[in-house]
């Protein structure tokens, strides 16, 4: 289960392709090439799920570019994820979706589409020149993305769109009060959020999810942090000294220098709270970025540092998800709908979503060019902070079907450490739980 | 009247035959409906019960092996306890509240039209904006409810967020909303409450309370069993508001049948395992139907034997 990731160095992020130079300004080119009849499939229209986030939201915002390229008609439709992937598990599975295009998040649905054989093999439309920019190429990919979007056989199966990194948000004037630096350790951290915290105040040192299902990653992360899977050849590590020992950093973090009820926080939550200046540090996906630098939402503009994950007592890993967008098996437009995944990821799609902070493309090109970076309305830090991620990138969510009931078990396991549990005993309860989901999986 | 307009036909020799007056093409609509939208979805549902069934994944015949895993399973016995709780918690909280609120209104005093009307407006909101704005309200550090209790002097509480109050704090939200109903039914009741035994009361000098103990309650005891049976049923079935504050949480706290099924179906795509579960809550909610309309019948008994 090791993935190897894309490891952009700080060099490349920084300086970026000089080769690229003008000709990568966005604008400046035409962004797409013109040796592929884009208005090949004109007249079509498609329908095209999507999960509502600040990823679709771009794409949303730019559909006429689309329409207006290829002459094909989109109807989209975003939902929030979680009904959006019952609804699309439930069409796929009754083998008659009513959408071309979906969008999925790997790091729950990857094994459960490969399983159910939903998604069309997009390989060879990649190879096809009169289909394909040739800027997009498989090579481009970082290599998570691409060990995502393949299936157990080596196809293709959709094309990678935008990865999440977990990292540290912290707030500099309360650090600076207390004299403190960033963490580079898990003890580190402990000891600055309960430097950090004065309940008297209203001042707590960390925040992060305490929700069951939503605060799962916080603990796998911190289980990578000891090089340590919670799934290793299919069989579960959730037992483990290291997986104990992880969950008594995150109950000792959520119990002594958390905000009170905290096992009800969501990442929207602890966003809100950190957002009031009153939190030390929060945990969480680098894509909820953009509100805290923005003065009508926030009171720590300009105080926010981001920081990569600090390094755990074995490993330094930073949690790793994603999503892609696929064509499904059972759409009469594939091809239709090849384009429009292709232009999903394409190059200035990818710089508008960086740009904004809504999400980091997979794709190399983008992320290494300098242009792109110049337009990012995000501080350096926060590019800093996905770039050294992207170094130490690890999959935090085990690729197994059942990634929600795994989430959910472990999920009240962590939540019922907040209220005084015993790490090792729930661990206990949880794996007993969960072991017999896991082999009916991967028996079926 | 059927025979006097029954139509006359012909056989194939051309001589008339009379039609016997039959209606059942009339009833088909009804039966066709019936079979496809209440007994074909049932047949099926108990069908599902009796496979391993998950989404994505190949079916097998089970019999009974979904229904033995739910015997032990201590997740649905945990959400059977929260499900019972919350509707013992609010049937009762908004009846006691509402048959007040139904004897306030029932007085007259200036502008009570108008009182009434926004009175029952929370039942008028959807559940969902209802449940996003108490979440709102109930958030430990920026809600209003801790602020307003940091006015007098109350040490901040979690309330959906602990476990321990989560159940109390949902309550509290179903109350405020279905109060209104239960205040409308009774309301509906003391209307046509006769007054003449309460005229003999004050003459044998009853009290207001001895009045009410034994005039007004037992006389509007079928409304209040009828606003009961109602409650029990929604409060059984409660779901939206659930769903949209705690889903379930923190940890399982809040997690009722309807939510745990939901997630067995729509999360786990465990489609086999929720049937069986759909089944055998809707057994206990007609169980617990027919136990209500059983004391309604012994109510209205009493109310009879009381004259």
């Amino acid at each position: 289960m090791t993935f190897k990731t894309f490891k952009p160095s700080r060099r490349e992020f920084l300086a970026g392709a000089a080769g690229l130079g003008a000709a990568g300004l966005i604008g400046a080119r035409p962004a797409f090439s013109a040796e592929v009849d884009w208005k090949k499939f004109s007249g079509q229209t498609l329908e095209v799920n999507l999960v509502k986030s600040p990823r679709s939201d771009t794409l949303l915002k730019y559909m006429s570019e689309f329409e207006e390229l290829t002459g094909i008609k989109v109807n989209a439709e975003a939902t929030p994820e979680q009904q959006q992937r019952q609804k699309t598990v439930i069409e796929l599975s009754a083998g008659k979706p009513s959408f071309d295009v979906v969008h999925l998040s790997y790091h729950v649905q990857k094994r459960q589409f490969e399983k159910g054989g939903w998604l069309a093999d997009i390989g060879g439309f990649v190879k096809d020149p009169t289909l394909t920019d040739p800027g997009l190429t498989e090579a481009d990919f970082a290599e998570a993305g691409l060990e995502f979007a393949k299936d157990g056989d080596g196809a293709l199966r959709s094309l990678p769109f935008s990865v999440d990194y977990w990292i540290i948000y912290w707030n500099k004037d309360l650090f600076e009060k207390k004299g403190l630096q960033y963490p580079a350790s898990f003890e580190e951290l402990t000891k600055a959020a309960e430097a950090l915290t004065d309940k008297d105040a209203g001042t707590f040192g960390f925040v992060a999810r305490g929700l069951k299902n939503a605060n799962v990653p916080v603990w796998t992360s911190l289980m990578l942090g000891f090089d340590k899977y919670t799934v290793d050849k299919g069989v579960l590590q959730t037992e483990t000294p290291e997986a104990i020992e992880a969950a008594s950093i995150y109950k000792r973090l959520m119990t002594v220098s958390a905000p009170p009820g905290v096992a009800g926080f969501n990442w929207a939550e602890s966003q809100s709270a950190f957002l009031q200046g009153r939190i030390g540090m929060w945990f969480d996906g680098v894509g909820f970025a953009p509100p805290l630098e923005d003065p009508n939402k926030s009171r720590v503009v300009g105080k926010v540092g981001y920081g990569v994950m600090p390094k755990g007592p074995k490993a330094h890993a930073s949690g790793t998800f994603g999503d892609g967008i696929g064509v499904t098996a059972a759409s009469e437009k594939k091809e239709a709908a090849y384009l429009f995944c292709q232009w999903a990821v394409s190059p200035i799609m990818g710089a508008r979503l960086l740009q904004a902070g809504a999400g980091v493309p997979f794709r190399k090109s983008i992320l290494g060019d300098q242009k792109v970076r110049e337009g990012v309305t995000m501080p350096g830090e926060w590019v800093d902070a996905v770039a050294g991620s992207g170094e130490i990138s690890r999959l935090a969510l085990p690729v197994i079907v059942p990634v929600t009931e795994f989430r959910d078990t472990f999920g009240v396991a962590l939540t019922n450490l907040i209220s005084g549990g015993d790490p090792a005993a729930e661990l206990k309860k949880a794996t007993e739980a969960f072991k017999p989901v896991l082999e009916k999986s991967e028996k079926a | 009247m059927a025979d006097a307009t029954a139509p006359t036909a012909y056989d194939v020799e051309g001589q008339p035959v009379r039609l016997a007056p039959n209606y059942w093409p009339f009833v088909l609509p009804a039966l066709v409906v019936v079979l496809a939208v209440i007994v074909f979805p049932w047949v099926f549902t108990i069908w599902m019960s009796a496979n391993e069934w998950t989404l994505g994944q190949p079916r097998s015949f089970v019999g009974a092996a979904n229904y033995v895993r739910l015997w032990g399973d201590p997740r649905f016995w945990e959400s059977l306890v929260h499900t019972l709780w919350y509707t013992l918690l609010s049937v009762v909280a908004p009846l006691f509240l509402g048959t007040l609120a139904a004897l306030i209104f029932d007085a007259r005093f200036p502008l009570r039209g108008f009182l009434r009307a926004i009175f029952v407006m929370p039942m008028m909101a959807t559940p969902v904006a209802i449940a996003l704005v108490w979440t709102m309200m109930f958030h430990p550090q920026l809600g209003v409810l801790n602020y307003l209790l940091s006015l007098v002097g109350i040490p901040a509480q979690e309330w959906i967020f602990n476990p321990n109050t989560v159940i109390p704090s949902l309550v509290a939200v179903e109350t405020w909303q279905w109060t209104p109903l239960v205040m409308l039914i009774v309301l509906g009741g003391l209307a046509s409450v006769p007054r003449e035994p309460f005229e003999s009361a004050e003459i044998d000098g009853a009290n207001y309370w001895q009045q009410f103990r034994f005039i007004t309650l037992p006389m509007i005891m079928p409304f209040i069993m009828v606003a009961a049976i109602i409650r029990t049923i929604d409060a059984l079935k409660s779901f939206d508001i659930i769903f949209a504050m705690t889903q379930g949480g923190p940890g399982t706290a809040s997690e009722t049948i309807n939510i745990y099924l939901y997630n067995t179906a729509f999360a786990y795509y465990d489609i086999g395992y929720s049937s069986a579960m759909a089944i055998i809550f809707f057994i206990i909610i007609v169980a617990l139907s027919l136990v209500l309309l059983m004391l309604r019948q012994r109510m209205q008994w009493s109310e009879v034997k009381g004259k």
